[in-house]
């Protein structure tokens, strides 16, 4: 614990980082943050790999407040395409998508903006908190986590497909399995051996999540848009009421903001867990939980500003176990560690005290970029809105050549190109033939997660089953597990007596569960 | 008409694509003055600060003029990892020390234990001197296990340059004290002792298999559990989550001086300074010596005098008191063997790595 002088040192913090050059890194970062979460696959991790050879002649306290910067930034930018043209830039605002781009639809698209940039800004800010008051303990809790509440905690975020269905169960589980199945090629971590790969070397590296979201989401939704275009007759998407959010969408907001930043913080601080599962859990809870829950997936606001809150809080957790324990816990927390390194820096149990001035400088830098990005994007909306006006074509061949470029400059492997264009010959296949598209980043993200996990489980305990059940948090997990699964079908099952038994009262009401 | 009101959003728009643009493009490129200006820096205070500095000065360029724009070093790995943490502190010491007179710069090429790199190395940028790739012991396996269709002959061995030691650990709270705790136990039931590490096939599993096959156990009946990268398969050894952890002993030193880490054993050859009071696996009764070297290998068909310069600045940065410094923070040795040298001891490592891999049934 850092006792009382927490906030003695949060003020060395901030006095650290409030000198005009620091202030100008935060900024630089902010905005190259939210610029490229904006772009399709150019993520944090890849930029701040390509910044470091520039930062090398800058103090250590300089490049990690631009770090954190883009850190947080990206994951404000990430909603706004998924919002408003329905392609998500990251895997991790691929649920931003259901129900952003309904609104966006409905003429709320200024509404999901601003609710997902304050959301971000309360789950940043309360996870910079958390961090700062927390660490050490938050890190105790999450080393508690073994492969058996792993695979528990991604079977609940699996069980999240029941409310991405749309129309129909059947296309959505088939949707899960196609996921699933992407997510089997590559090497196997286990045993080194390749499969699903048909011999082709360049199928080794398995697909990555992102390329699957991009692929299915961003190319697909081209194609789409290629093969409808002049066919269908083109509703102008106008703003309805209020550019910003109106009463009912606060009153609806912040409560999805709170669950969706204590499950995205939680989610964080797990190494290996990371964003996109956090927002997929976060998904999860809107539609137990959420008073609008019944118009989820047409366009509720809880389902924008719930995971929107939880991927930026998760962003702030991933910072735990790499300040405390020097433990990366994302790709882009990895990126900071070889930071860290290259400046002679060794993240660990005693980088709190022996680097106190660049620690607590980056805390406070990580509130003034959250402050930085609200005000960047809030009145960033009255911009980003007016996307919606851009032609069609013009539109959709930029979405196409960002979404090429950002995975190339991922992959650096021209093969790539060619698998992101079979992914999006995939999505626009699904989406002709009514498929949901986002259970499939679901299985893609998840699959090798619980495969692996299952088997670690399995392998550490030598077989033994009740491995699952012994555990208490794991144990808790399956239980809402179970409780997520079956609840529906008890539901259905219970609703359709009921309305046999009603039909005389000719009474059916509101039904809670 | 609708595109003539929308006209000055499309500029807008066209504008923020276009310093978005210009901002991912400078990226790289801009290194070189960023670069430059550190390396000057650099070399002033280190002037100031140790004389015998000086004498890394800038190598000339070949007679046919290479190098005269910036060398690429490829980290067949995705940032974070051990490639390309070398492979950035190695291009920062070459322009910092100012051996390079032109900028060095990293890619990474992530992907199947680094055999998608090789395979680009291979095909795209045969004779190039301005890519050279990052390796190591792990990729000598992965092209193993993976049956990859290119391999390490293919290339044009430059320089080993880093050997990093294994170590052995246990959770604080674990009952073994020693490595012949862990090894008695082991052997009465193989099963029962979760060992973590990196990705199957790796210098992590190999060590187990080495250790189990030097005390009696059968290497295909040994419980491994791979975990993508250090990180996570450091979270689970303090959680208690599995019996015993192998690493290069750098990635979790911080762990073991803070106690919250047993270290058993080390595979060096003799004990090592950075880490006091621990073994070797071969004082333990374990007779196995290992080490994970990492090195460069250049494209195919380099001409002699560019394969030539690349060796000599090689070379002067691993002389260089920068890198030496690098070696001594991070707990590497320094293994340096360049050339035609360092090819042969890539097709030794082959054999013996091929034999170890059999025996733990990962390759046929």
């Amino acid at each position: 614990m850092f006792g009382a002088d927490i906030w003695s040192n949060l003020i060395n913090g901030f006095s650290v980082v409030l000198t005009p050059q620091h202030l100008l890194f935060v900024a630089i970062g902010v905005v190259i943050g939210t610029a490229i979460g904006v772009l399709p696959g150019i993520g944090p991790s890849l930029t701040i790999s390509l910044l470091l050879p520039v930062t090398f002649g800058l103090e250590p306290i300089s490049a990690f407040v631009m770090f954190g910067g883009i850190f947080y930034g990206a994951m404000y930018g990430g909603s706004t395409t998924s919002i408003l043209v329905n392609t998500p830039g990251e895997s991790s605002s691929v649920v931003t998508a259901i129900d952003g781009f309904q609104m966006a639809k409905k003429g709320r698209g200024g509404a999901a903006l601003a609710t997902a940039a304050i959301g971000s800004f309360f789950a940043g800010t309360f996870a910079t908190l958390a961090l700062m008051l927390m660490a050490p303990l938050l890190v105790r809790f999450a080393l508690q986590f073994g492969a058996p509440e792993y695979f528990a905690l991604m079977l609940l975020a699996l069980s999240a497909v029941t409310g991405l269905a749309g129309q129909s169960a059947p296309k959505a589980f088939f949707a899960t399995l196609l996921g699933l199945a992407m997510g089997m090629v590559g090497i196997d971590l286990q045993t080194g051996q390749a499969r699903f790969t048909f011999g082709n070397l360049n199928l080794l590296g398995g697909l990555d999540p992102v390329m699957v979201a991009i692929g299915l989401f961003a190319v697909g939704e081209v194609f789409w848009a290629a093969g409808t275009f002049k066919r269908t007759v083109e509703e102008s998407v106008t703003l309805r009421g209020s550019l910003l959010m109106n009463r009912e969408e606060w009153q609806r907001s912040w409560p999805a903001w709170i669950r969706g930043t204590l499950i995205g913080f939680f989610t964080g601080v797990l190494p290996g867990a990371g964003a996109t599962i956090a927002s997929f859990l976060s998904y999860n809870a809107e539609q137990r939980f959420a008073k609008g829950r019944a118009e989820l997936g047409q366009g509720a606001i809880e389902g924008v500003a719930g995971p929107e809150a939880a991927n930026n809080a998760s962003a702030g957790g991933a910072l735990v176990p790499l300040l405390a324990l020097g433990i990366p816990g994302s790709a882009t927390t990895a990126v900071m560690l070889v930071a860290f390194q290259i400046y002679g820096l060794r993240p660990g149990p005693l980088l709190f005290q022996q680097q106190a001035d660049l620690v607590w400088g980056l805390i406070a830098s990580l509130y003034i970029a959250n402050l930085a990005l609200l005000i960047l994007n809030l009145p960033m909306v009255r911009i980003w809105i007016k996307l919606l006006d851009v032609p069609k074509p013009v539109l959709y061949t930029g979405i196409l050549a960002f979404s090429f470029l950002g995975i190339y400059a991922d992959t650096q492997n021209t093969a790539s190109m060619f698998v992101l264009l079979a992914l999006g010959v995939v999505g626009f296949l699904l989406r002709r033939y009514d498929f949901p598209l986002a259970p499939v980043v679901l299985g893609a993200v998840l699959g090798p997660l619980i495969e692996q996990e299952y088997r670690r489980s399995l392998a550490i305990s030598v077989n033994d089953y009740t491995v699952f059940f012994t555990r208490p948090i794991s144990l808790v997990l399956m239980t809402l597990v179970a409780m997520a699964f079956l609840v529906p079908v008890f539901n259905a099952i219970w609703k359709a007596s009921r309305r046999r038994a009603a039909v005389p009262a000719g009474d059916v009401g509101e039904i809670e569960d | 008409m609708q595109s003539l009101r929308t006209l000055p959003w499309m500029a807008a728009l066209m504008l923020v694509v276009a310093v978005t643009l210009l901002a991912g493009c400078t990226t790289v490129p801009s290194a070189a003055p960023a670069g430059e200006a550190a390396a000057t820096e650099a070399a002033t205070e280190a002037v100031s600060a140790a004389p015998d500095a000086a004498a890394s000065e800038a190598l000339a360029p070949t007679a046919g003029g290479f190098p005269n724009k910036a060398l690429q070093i490829m980290a067949p790995a995705n940032p974070g990892g051990g490639w390309d943490t070398t492979a950035r502190l190695l291009a920062q010491a070459l322009t910092e020390t100012g051996i390079s007179p032109v900028p060095v710069e990293v890619f990474n090429v992530p992907g199947a234990g680094g055999t998608i790199g090789l395979a680009q190395l291979v095909s795209q940028n045969s004779g190039d001197p301005y890519t050279i790739m990052m390796m190591g012991r792990v990729m000598v396996g992965s092209i193993l296990t993976n049956d990859a269709p290119v391999t390490l002959a293919e290339t044009t061995p430059l320089a080993r340059l880093t050997a990093e030691y294994e170590i052995v650990v246990v959770p604080k709270d674990s009952p073994y004290q020693t490595m012949q705790d862990l090894v008695a136990a082991f052997q009465a039931d193989p099963r029962s002792i979760a060992w973590a590490g990196g990705s199957a096939g790796g210098t992590d599993h190999i060590l187990v298999g080495q250790i189990a096959k030097a005390v009696g156990v059968a290497p295909d009946g040994i419980n491994y559990i791979a975990y993508s990268g250090g990180g996570e398969a450091a979270a689970a050894i303090l959680g208690g989550q599995v019996a015993a952890g192998v690493s290069g002993i750098g990635e979790w030193s911080d762990f073991i001086a803070s106690g919250e880490m047993r270290a058993l054993a080390v595979s060096s050859a003799d004990p090592l300074e950075v880490t006091p009071g621990v073994p070797t696996l071969t004082e333990s009764g374990v007779d196995v010596v290992l080490l994970n070297w990492r090195g460069l290998v250049g494209p195919p068909n380099l001409s002699d005098e560019d394969k030539a310069w690349l060796i000599a600045a090689l070379t002067a940065v691993n002389a260089s008191e920068q890198w030496q410094e690098v070696l001594a923070t991070n707990g590497w040795d320094d293994v340096f063997l360049s050339g035609d040298e360092f090819g042969a001891y890539l097709a030794e490592e082959d054999t013996t790595i091929s034999a170890v891999l059999k025996e733990i049934g990962l390759v046929q």
